[in-house]
């Protein structure tokens, strides 16, 4: 795609989210508009960790909670909008530095093994602790912020304000990406001995982007506080970090846009499915198995892969070998 | 938030304890083996477990004898799990990570299933006639169900540390932890070895989860209660370590019971203590070797 093209895609993305409000109508559906541009915020975080760091955590949404949680219990204790959501992004920061030095202590499998068990400590505090969290009964958020005056309080407005943080995380993530530092993560991730012996902290590279990854998560959990207007243990469970993990996976890692086709297609099937059967969880075991076993590259790219395998035999002259033009691995 | 017991409620959460880590050493020992052997965390072993649970809950509703039933669930979830790793986690060998989801995916789709077969409500079976009851000891009464599970913990510790360290077989499994590209070479079928240990793995999940549903009873989402407990205990033992697996089962027992009754809010967090500490200070675990 030339630069021309590239620009004007972009351009008219942007047109496209700006107006939507008008082009919907429909509250409801501004509604899930709103929800898949949260969820993005959170998918493009974890992305930073599975796809740019080769790090795949199953705790993040232990993080996600942490920041949920802070900023509601700050909120309910009287503290102004700011001030909660200042020390609920603090909170979330230092978790995710305690999350990272300790998950540090491994790569690869372990470190999944330790996020996981990471994630379920969050979930039995936000249970079992009921003095603090008030149990399964949740926490409720009587309001929702109102920046420089404007109310939050219909749908389009809050649409409008998940699109600024959405656009701030995605362009954050476009210039982290290209920096320096971008670079260097992703030399941890392919080589990390050699960037050892080139002499780049490995350490202290993944620490660093687990504690950004991190600061996006914890903003991800305050728009879905503001959001729900409410938060109960099931956020911090297992099945919450594998909804995000099926985000990132589906969507296909490392890229920009990946994430956010990702908690479009999770978040749209999840509201479709739940209106027809309450059988979520089935269809999202289904999903991942299909998805890991067919498509490991993601849905997106893995249907055009489909697509072109399929174009590329309809044009082949017949007789001739037909290829899959696949990752497929050469024993 | 601290509540102090007494002598009496300390010796009956002993016995709990003794029960609970017999489970969890059954549960673990699988997981730990598989681990060691294949390098992926099954995660839906606590899946098997509960799977096992409500089989056999179904078995004992028809009349099947309580250790029967527990046999045959073990029996039916081996298959299902040997199904799996034949057929799915097979042709993903050596991809560590889409194997790992893989299992995630399935814990997911057998949670749903239990859901929509058993529905939502807890099941308590009773425990064997001859098993009901307490014994006394020190002026004590303790429910003789509880040291049971112990008893038949024990006795399977000691086959598959027999199986581990004495017999050929065993030999085999340790030469796979170690090194399975020199095990193939010499000769072993490493890949039969993933299908045997992964049976068995399931096997004995599900076992244990018949005969601890007198005590835990079954109920949905003890599955995912079940597995981040195995996973304290071979994070706790260190991976492949029959041993590490036993002591760790205890310890978890022990802090889980007494932590419940000591220090009802954070019970969960004093669970993960341990692993944390383990984790900063010997990484490979208590009894786990440093394999590369």
């Amino acid at each position: 795609m030339s630069a021309g093209l590239r620009y004007a895609a972009i351009a008219i993305g942007l047109a496209l989210l700006a107006t939507l409000p008008m082009w919907v109508g429909n509250s409801y559906y501004i509604n899930i508009a709103s929800q898949i541009l949260l969820f993005a915020v959170f998918a493009l975080a974890l992305n930073v960790l599975v796809g740019y760091a080769g790090l795949v955590s199953l705790g993040h949404a232990g993080l996600f909670a942490i920041a949920g949680y802070s900023g509601a219990l700050l909120l309910q204790a009287g503290y102004s909008h700011l001030v909660a959501d200042s020390a609920a992004i603090g909170i979330a920061l230092v978790a995710a530095a305690v999350f990272a030095a300790l998950a540090l202590r491994s790569t690869g499998i372990g470190f999944l093994m330790i996020t996981l068990a990471l994630g379920q400590i969050v979930w039995g505090v936000a249970y079992r602790w009921a003095s603090l969290t008030n149990g399964d009964n949740g926490v409720n958020v009587s309001t929702r912020p109102a920046p420089f005056g404007l109310s939050l309080s219909n749908a389009p407005s809050f649409y409008f304000a998940t699109l600024i943080v959405f656009l701030l995380a995605i362009a954050s993530m476009a210039v982290f990406v290209r920096s320096p530092f971008g670079a260097s993560l992703r030399g941890t991730r392919d080589q990390a001995r050699r960037m050892n012996a080139l002499g780049y902290n490995v350490w202290l590279i993944r620490f660093l982007a687990i504690v950004f990854s991190g600061f996006w998560t914890g903003v991800s959990g305050l728009l879905f506080i503001y959001y729900n207007q409410f938060i109960s243990p099931q956020v911090s469970a297992l099945t919450s970090s594998a909804e995000v993990l099926l985000m990132v996976i589906s969507g296909g890692t490392a890229t920009l846009l990946g994430p956010v086709a990702g908690a479009a297609i999770v978040v749209i099937m999840k509201n479709v499915v739940s209106a027809y059967i309450e059988r979520w969880n089935l269809v999202l075991g289904v999903i991942f198995v299909v998805i890991i076993s067919f498509m490991p590259e993601g849905l997106v790219p893995g249907s055009v892969r489909l697509v072109r395998w399929v174009w590329g035999k309809l044009q082949a002259k017949p007789g001739a070998p037909a290829t899959l033009p696949s990752e497929e691995r050469v024993p | 938030m601290f509540t102090p017991i007494n002598s009496a409620q300390a010796a009956i959460l002993a016995a709990n304890s003794l029960a609970l880590g017999g489970l969890l050493f059954l549960l673990s020992s699988g997981f730990s083996l598989i681990f060691g052997l294949m390098r992926i965390p099954n995660l839906m072993h606590g899946s098997f477990f509960m799977l096992g649970a409500y089989l056999g809950v179904s078995l004992l509703g028809w009349g099947t004898n309580f250790w029967l039933a527990a046999v045959l669930s073990g029996l039916a979830v081996a298959a299902i799990g040997g199904v799996i790793e034949r057929l799915l986690l097979r042709r993903l060998e050596g991809q560590v990570l889409p194997q790992v989801l893989l299992t995630l995916g399935f814990a997911f789709i057998i949670a749903d299933i239990c859901l929509m077969v058993w529905t939502g409500d807890p099941w308590q079976p009773a425990a064997p006639a001859e098993l009901r009851g307490a014994v006394q000891a020190f002026g004590m009464f303790f429910p003789l169900y509880r040291l049971a599970i112990l008893g038949v913990a024990v006795v399977i510790a000691i086959a598959l540390w027999i199986m581990v360290d004495w017999t050929r077989l065993g030999a085999m499994i340790r030469a796979g932890v170690d090194d399975p590209p020199i095990a193939r070479v010499v000769g072993i079928k490493v890949s039969q070895l993933f299908t045997l240990i992964f049976c068995l793995g399931a096997a004995l999940a599900a076992f244990a989860g018949v005969i601890g549903a007198p005590y835990l009873s079954v109920y949905p989402g003890l599955d995912f209660e079940m597995l981040p407990l195995a996973l304290i205990v071979v994070i706790l033992g260190g991976s492949g370590s029959l041993l590490g697996t036993l002591v760790g089962s205890f310890l978890i027992g022990f802090l889980y019971n007494f932590g419940q009754a000591m220090f009802r809010d954070l019970a969960y967090v004093i669970l993960f203590l341990p692993m944390l500490l383990v984790l900063v200070l010997r990484p490979q675990g208590l009894f786990g070797r440093n394999v590369a």
